[in-house]
Parts: C-alpha cells; structure tokens; sequence
C-alpha cells in the first residue's frame, strides 16, 4: 500500500502499529509536494526542515505512549491565516509579506498537542476575500482535478492539497463558504462547524461575527475526527462556546427516521443540470436509507448575499484597520508623514478586492448610511435567522448543492466580481445563521469536475450531518483524485 | 442605476479606508460601488419595522473575567514585526 492511501485517520493508526513511521510518512507527502507543487501552487511557505524535525520528535513521543490520539503522527497543512509561531502568516497579501507570528493560533496549538506535523501554509484568496484563490499576491493554486480550473476558495490552497495528497488534511476556515466550497470544486470533504465551536484566537480576522476555522479532509471520518481535536472552549476568544465536542461518537451508519428538508429554491434558475441530477441522486440515496426527505419553502434565500456582503465588508473595513505599516507587516517607502504612510502602505499592500470590501464596508459603516445599510443587514440578518428555525422546527436538516456550479475555469471570476458573489448562494447565509454545514462529494460533473453535497444543520447539530454524510458515505464509495486516476 | 456615487463621495471613503486611489482606481470605484449598492438595497423591499438588528446569532453579551493580568511583558516580541523600532518603541514617520 502506498503511504498516500492512508486517511489521516488510517495513517495514525498504521503508525501505532509500526506499519509506518511519522517520517517516512512526511516523506512521502513531501516527494508529493516536490512532483506536484510547481503545477498547482497550494502552499505559500512549506517547512520542509521544521516538518521532519517535528517527526522525529512526535515519533519519539509515539513510542514512549505519550501521543495515542487519532491524529498523531499525520502531517497536516494550515490555511496562511492562522498565525504559527516563528513560521511566515501573509493571508496571501503583500501587506503581511514579511510577517512572522510570535504566536500560534488555538486551533493550531490543539492539533499540534494531537501530535500534528504542520508541514507549512496553504495559498487562498488574500485576507479571504474571494471564491477562487485567485485574489492572492502569491499566484493562484490550480484545481488538481484539471489544472484549467480553480481550486474554489477562500480555503483553495488547503482543498487542492489534499485533493492532490500534498497533505493528509488541512485547516481552512469559513466565512461565507470558504471551507465547503473549495472542498466542492476539489472533491474532498469540508466542514464549517458552529459558530464558535472552534477558537478564532490567533485568526487573522475577516468578517467577526462570521468566521469560523474548520476541517478539510479525505472522508467523513477524518473530517469528524479533526473538528473533535480542533474544538475547545477558549478564554482568548470571547465568542467561543463551552458544548459537546464528541464529534467521532456520530459516525454511525444509520439515516433510519431522519428528517431532510430541500429547499425548492435550491434547485431553481442559475443552477448546472448536472450538479443538479447529483446532489438530488444523493438525496435519494439517503431516502432509500430510511431518511425522510421532503421539498419545503425556506424563506429569504435571495437576501442572504446582499445582507453577508453588507455585514462581512464592514467587519472587514474594521478588523484591516490595523494594517498601517506601524506594528507588522508592510510599510511604504519614502514617507514624510505618518498619515501618508498610512495611506500608501494601505494601498501598495493591499490588493484590488480587498480595497473594494473595505471601500464598501466604510462606506456603509459611514455616518448617513449606517441605518440604511449596515443596520438594515443586520435586521435581515435575524428574519433570515428566524426562518432556518422554522425550518429546523419541522428537519434534521437541509440538504443542497455547495454551489451553482462545478469549478469554473481560472480567470473567469474575477472580471465579474458580482457573479462571483453570486456563486455564494448556498454557503453563504451559513454564516449569517451561525449554523454548520459540510460537503461531501457527490459525484462529478460531464468534464469529470467534482461535485459537492451540501448539509446544513441548526446550531450545535454537527453530529447529525456527520451521522448523515458518513452514512451517505457508505453507500457512495471512495471517491478520490488517487481513486479516478486508478492509483 | 439608481445609485449614482460621485467623486466627492470617494475622495471621502478614501479617507475613511485610508486608501490613497489612482484616477483609474477611483473610476473603477465609482462603478463597483454603486453596483453593489444597487445590489443591496433590495434589502430596502424587506419591512423589517419592530426587528431587533442581530449581531450575535447567540444570546451571549458580555463575557467577563476577573481583572487580574494574566500575561507577561511581550515588549521585544511585539516589536520583533515592526518595520522600525527605537528604544523599545516603534518608530514612524513626523505626525505632524
């Protein structure tokens, strides 16, 4: 068996019983990442050196008993948003370059306590602000499955590169979508947990109220196994919520008597027939299974990105106030004065969609505007969160496409930023609800691109989509870029 | 297009976002925003009169600890990033 076979799961386990060692382990994904990186571009920084010292070290640990959890010994790759303590953190911008944390993130130090080996930082969209990976100063990651098209994003360096086995799993994170719609594009399984169920201290932060980290893995198993060690109660992060966190306990296979809505709306104008005739397979799938499913009106889907772009760009036009060349990062040269030096640090070091998000977002944060529009969103925001609860009075949960469409090809986003948003559709008010959602593959497309199966559950409900998505799991089979290419 | 944003209106989100914007940017600007905006204001369609805004999907406020420090002097850590430092401060340009 080669070692890339191994889910991060199979990986660790093969590791206690001395089939493999953590070495030989991050050996074998770094050769891959050495064969596959220059065609696809999925990671920013990659710490070779520090990856097979760490090793070494937790190898040791292994032997000694001190690492028995599910995930030690299996190297993982980290969204370049997470701050890692003496290793380069750019959120794919040039105005974080040169920035070298002092610090490592909650979610990060979790996994490393696990036993991690953090092999480096994935490539996305810079600060997350697109869909594509594309909006980064350091390239855009091509999409393993046919290197013409996008990875997705925010998270489309971490999906690509376990898409492509450049990592056994990775961290992404989800502000509207970027965790379960790259992991669409790139046939892997994605989870966005509820909100506040993982720590965003040491997150650089996008959108606030939005943002959570989650997992990007090869199956269900994994991915459940991740969020179970990434998950804690955390004092640094005032909106992170003490709850059940046995995440692994759900991986049954059994659909028996679970009710699934489907929103008609779901399936109307703008959506590909064949991520269509997918994503509705699968739900039958789930129906022969025991599950009971049923079409319903969910109510306000057409609000959700006009409301997520109003709320996520202010938050946005807040939280990247800090970068003004004074403390990190970037700073523009030749300035006579502080507020010059502001100004030109601010507009040299970030990129165009960025400064149209924090344009929009000081602009709807600006005195004479801030009732119509930011306030307005957030009054939307809670009629769109009244109407997931009725929907979660009468289902389990709610079953969907992740997006409109497979991967689209490399550069046709970004001329038509509003479509792009539009393509958010899905994910997007997730967020706004503060509720999980997952995708897992569900087959792919007549060019052979995967497709995602969304499943969104009322807050603090993870352990029903994982029981559903690895039950549905099951019945599907392996589905894999190694799988497709007979390896 | 219903909403028209004019030059004025830029030059004054440029110093709110502390951009400094080329001619080309502030024209592409102009455009991007009033699309967005005509965007979002079907928002406006929404009676959302006696809505209470929501900025925390959970009924969580205030999250209090004890006053107590907690950590350490992290001086020289915190100015391992900066661009430039003097005696243990960061440094900056004349402010006025």
């Amino acid at each position: 068996m080669n070692i890339l076979d191994y889910t991060a799961v199979e990986l660790s386990a093969a590791i206690k019983k001395g089939e493999v060692t953590v070495v030989e382990a991050t050996e074998a994904v770094l050769a891959q990442i050495e064969q596959k990186e220059a065609e696809l571009n999925c990671y920013v920084t990659l710490d070779k050196e520090g990856a097979l010292a760490q090793a070494n070290d937790i190898q040791k640990k292994i032997d000694a008993g001190e690492l028995t959890g599910p995930l030690a010994g299996v190297p993982v790759a980290i969204k370049d948003n997470m701050c890692t303590e003496g290793m380069l953190t750019t959120c794919s911008s040039k105005i974080l370059g040169n920035f070298i944390p002092t610090y490592t993130s909650e979610a990060v130090i979790n996994l490393q306590k696990a036993g991690a080996v953090i092999l480096g930082k994935t490539n996305m969209d810079e600060f997350a602000m697109g869909s594509t990976t594309e909006t980064s100063a350091f390239g855009a990651t091509k999409n393993p499955w046919n290197t013409e098209h996008v990875p997705g994003g925010s998270s489309g360096g971490s999906a690509a590169a376990v898409a492509a086995d450049e990592c056994f799993y990775a961290l992404g994170s989800d502000t509207g979508g970027s965790i379960r719609q790259p992991a669409s594009y790139c046939g892997v399984v994605g989870m966005k947990p509820t909100y506040g169920t993982v720590s965003r201290y040491g997150l650089i932060a996008y959108g606030s109220s939005l943002d959570q980290i989650g997992p990007l893995a090869k199956d269900v198993t994994d991915c459940a196994t991740i969020l179970e060690t990434i998950a804690s109660h955390d004092l640094k992060d005032s909106t992170s919520v003490e709850r059940d966190t046995d995440f692994t306990k759900a991986l049954v296979d059994d659909v028996k008597g679970m009710k699934i809505g489907i929103p008609r709306s779901y399936f109307g104008d703008g959506l590909d027939a064949d991520v269509k005739e997918k994503v509705l397979a699968a739900a039958k799938v789930l129906e022969e299974k025991g599950a009971i499913v049923e079409e319903f009106d969910l109510d306000l889907v057409e609000y959700a990105i006009p409301t997520y772009y109003t709320i996520a760009d202010a938050e946005a036009s807040s939280n990247l106030e800090r970068f003004d060349g004074v403390k990190y990062g970037f700073r523009a040269e030749d300035c006579d004065e502080l507020h010059q030096m502001y100004k030109r640090s601010r507009s040299q070091g970030f990129g165009p969609e960025v400064k149209r998000r924090i344009m929009l977002g000081s602009f709807v944060l600006s005195s004479g505007y801030y009732d119509a529009y930011y306030l307005k969103a957030l009054k939307v925001k809670a009629l769109i969160k009244k109407s997931f609860d009725e929907a979660f009075a009468k289902y389990d949960m709610i079953l969907g496409p992740c997006a409109p469409t497979t991967a689209p090809k490399l550069g046709a986003s970004l001329s038509d930023p509003m479509k792009m948003y539009l393509g958010d559709i899905y994910t997007i008010s997730v967020n706004l609800a503060g509720l999980p959602g997952i995708s897992v593959p569900c087959g792919v497309d007549k060019n052979g691109l995967p497709i995602g199966l969304q499943l969104i559950g009322d807050c603090f409900n993870e352990k029903k989509l994982i029981q559903a998505a690895y039950s549905y799991e099951q019945a599907r089979g392996k589905f894999s870029l190694r799988a497709k290419e007979g390896k | 297009m219903a909403n028209v944003i004019t030059d004025e209106t830029i030059d004054y989100v440029g110093i709110l976002a502390k951009l400094e914007l080329s001619a080309e940017e502030k024209e592409q600007a102009k455009k991007d925003l009033a699309e967005m905006l005509d965007y979002i204001d079907q928002l406006g369609e929404l009676d959302t009169t006696g809505v209470e805004p929501m900025s925390h999907v959970f009924p969580v406020h205030n999250v209090f600890r004890e006053d107590v420090v907690t950590n350490g002097d992290d001086r020289d850590n915190i100015l391992k990033n900066a661009p430039e430092e003097k005696d243990g401060m960061f440094l900056v340009p004349n402010t006025f």
